[in-house]
């Protein structure tokens, strides 16, 4: 990991109109920066705006205030440098694997020679090489997913914004996608945003973790995790020092008083 | 995959349909006359058989069921294109949707067969008032499928479209026209049986050709068994067209998982 910063959000505010017309604040004033090659989670609760830092971040909307740099170039919109991936695989039922991979190299113009074979090597390393001509129905969620990770990597992006990327599949094959994505990254030396409502995944997948408050989102707090073994969140569960960050997380995010709020109510 | 529960039902489902069709068949030939009903009311199987056969030989029954089988394919054909063109249309621009809509929709209560007097004033004892019937009942069932398809495509996927910098070209082709093809289908089923009626009402009302001339023929004459025949002529022609989208279908959304045979 060097110092260069890959991706960097300046003092983002972003602001709604609702349908009645009241204005609302989704975050306020985060500033922060993602290393070259650095996995930085982004825990927080629900609605603090996390996805709206995702679509800043990846140019799919401009923040009402602040800027967004990738690459130390401002983010004026959507560009090949950044790529993303959510929950809902968004693969295209009429399409094959082998073409959904191929969909984002085929919107930028690549030659289908050169396509097919980033494609194909992906589907290699993704273990999907022999399911290149199924199409998505005939998939596991897991399998979908992992076709959507091999689309999201086809275009070859410095960035990759995550956006709780495995939380719709089962515990075990999250387990196995988990330590697909962390060697990927730490293979091609890939730079992550990760939201995640997954302590243990942000733990185990990062280098940082970043917590973020409820509405207005701010961030409250940064941990750096000091345990080796990013490429292999499994090998990295074992590590001694692994539920005390979580515990500390849980603190951080007030998840045993929100229990008690809950229940007094 | 249940494969063995499938054939049994589809076994079992053929042999109880054939059965239903023999006692339907058996019921027609027979039952009026053990009911005491006349044959100018419900003529019996025979006689309906004997009646195509007559009218294979004189009234030139091909040649007005080639006739109605044309307009409905012209009427089909046009009036999908017509329907699918503004769906794509007021599915991308929703200024045009905002504007176009009252008057699309007091287009679409009036009943579209009434229009049937005004083309033939219009356009004469021709084939072409049929066949703008047939389009203006064709238009709007495709036309809305395609709208609210369109309107209905995940925004997600457009927006993975777009973080790739797709042009609106490319996420129309690559997107949102591939995504509008199974409810275009549905409508195009929906479609097929329409432009039937659309083109029997113009047939009925003016002209001295079609199906639907040999059944207000037969009327006039008092001939109910002829009546009969154009009905079945009609139900032949429309099961055509519908079998024909089917069998498209089935070639385009290829990639759906297959559904199991179902008349809707």
């Amino acid at each position: 990991m060097s110092d260069v910063v890959r991706l960097e959000y300046r003092n983002v505010t972003m602001r709604f109109v609702e349908r009645s017309g009241k204005s609302l604040i989704a975050v306020e004033g985060v500033s922060l920066a993602v290393g070259d090659g650095e996995v930085v989670s982004l825990i927080g609760p629900s609605g603090c705006g996390k996805s709206t830092l995702l679509n800043i971040g990846s140019g799919l909307c401009a923040p009402s205030e602040g800027e967004a740099f990738v690459g130390g170039e401002r983010v004026e919109g959507p560009n090949a440098h950044v790529a993303f991936m959510l929950q809902k695989d968004l693969l295209l039922p009429w399409r094959t694997v082998l073409e959904n991979v191929m969909f984002g190299v085929e919107i930028q113009g690549l030659p289908l020679a050169e396509r097919r074979r980033r494609a194909e090597a992906l589907l290699e390393n993704l273990h999907l090489f022999e399911f290149a001509g199924h199409y998505p129905h005939q998939l596991s969620g897991g399998m979908r997913q992992r076709v959507a990770l091999a689309r999201t990597l086809a275009i070859d992006p410095s960035v990759l914004l995550l956006d709780e990327p495995f939380s719709a599949v089962d515990a075990q094959t999250r387990m196995v996608l988990q330590r697909e994505l962390a060697q990927t990254l730490k293979r091609e030396g890939k730079t992550a945003l990760l939201i995640t409502h997954d302590l243990l995944e942000a733990v185990t997948l990062s280098d940082r973790v970043l917590v973020m408050s409820r509405r207005p989102g701010r961030i409250i707090d940064e941990i750096r995790i000091d345990l080796p073994r990013r490429d292999d969140p499994i090998a990295r569960r074992q590590e001694p020092g692994v539920n005390d960050y979580v515990g500390r997380l849980m603190d951080r995010l007030d998840i045993g008083h929100l229990e008690v709020a809950g229940a007094s109510a | 995959m249940n494969g063995g529960a499938n054939s049994t039902l589809v076994r079992r489902g053929t042999i109880l349909s054939l059965a239903v069709l023999v006692v339907f068949l058996a019921a027609w030939q027979w039952g009026p006359s053990l009911l005491g009903i006349p044959p100018f009311i419900i003529p019996p199987l025979s006689m309906v058989y004997h009646e195509f056969l007559r009218m294979l030989a004189v009234s030139a029954l091909m040649t007005h069921t080639g006739i109605t089988a044309a307009e409905v394919i012209a009427g089909f054909v046009l009036g999908s294109l017509l329907g699918a063109f503004f769906g794509y249309i007021l599915g991308m621009s929703p200024t045009a949707e905002f504007a176009l809509s009252p008057y699309i929709l007091a287009l679409q209560i009036a009943p579209k067969v009434a229009f049937a007097p005004l083309f033939i004033l219009w356009m004469g004892f021709t084939v072409y008032p049929k066949i703008l019937v047939a389009i203006l009942i064709v238009f709007f069932p495709v036309m809305v499928n395609v709208l609210s398809a369109i309107r209905t495509v995940d925004p997600d996927l457009i927006n993975l479209a777009r973080a790739f910098k797709a042009t609106r070209a490319q996420i129309f082709w690559k997107i949102e026209f591939p995504a509008s093809l199974p409810p275009l289908f549905a409508g195009l089923r929906i479609a097929s049986t329409l432009a039937v009626v659309g083109v029997v009402v113009g047939e009925l009302v003016g002209g001295n050709m079609g199906l639907g001339y040999l059944l207000s023929f037969g009327e006039g004459q008092a001939n109910t068994a002829m009546v009969f025949v154009a009905i079945l002529m009609l139900t032949l022609v429309g099961g055509i067209a519908y079998l024909a989208v089917i069998l498209i279908e089935q070639r385009v959304l290829h990639y759906l998982p297959r559904r199991s045979f179902s008349a809707t």
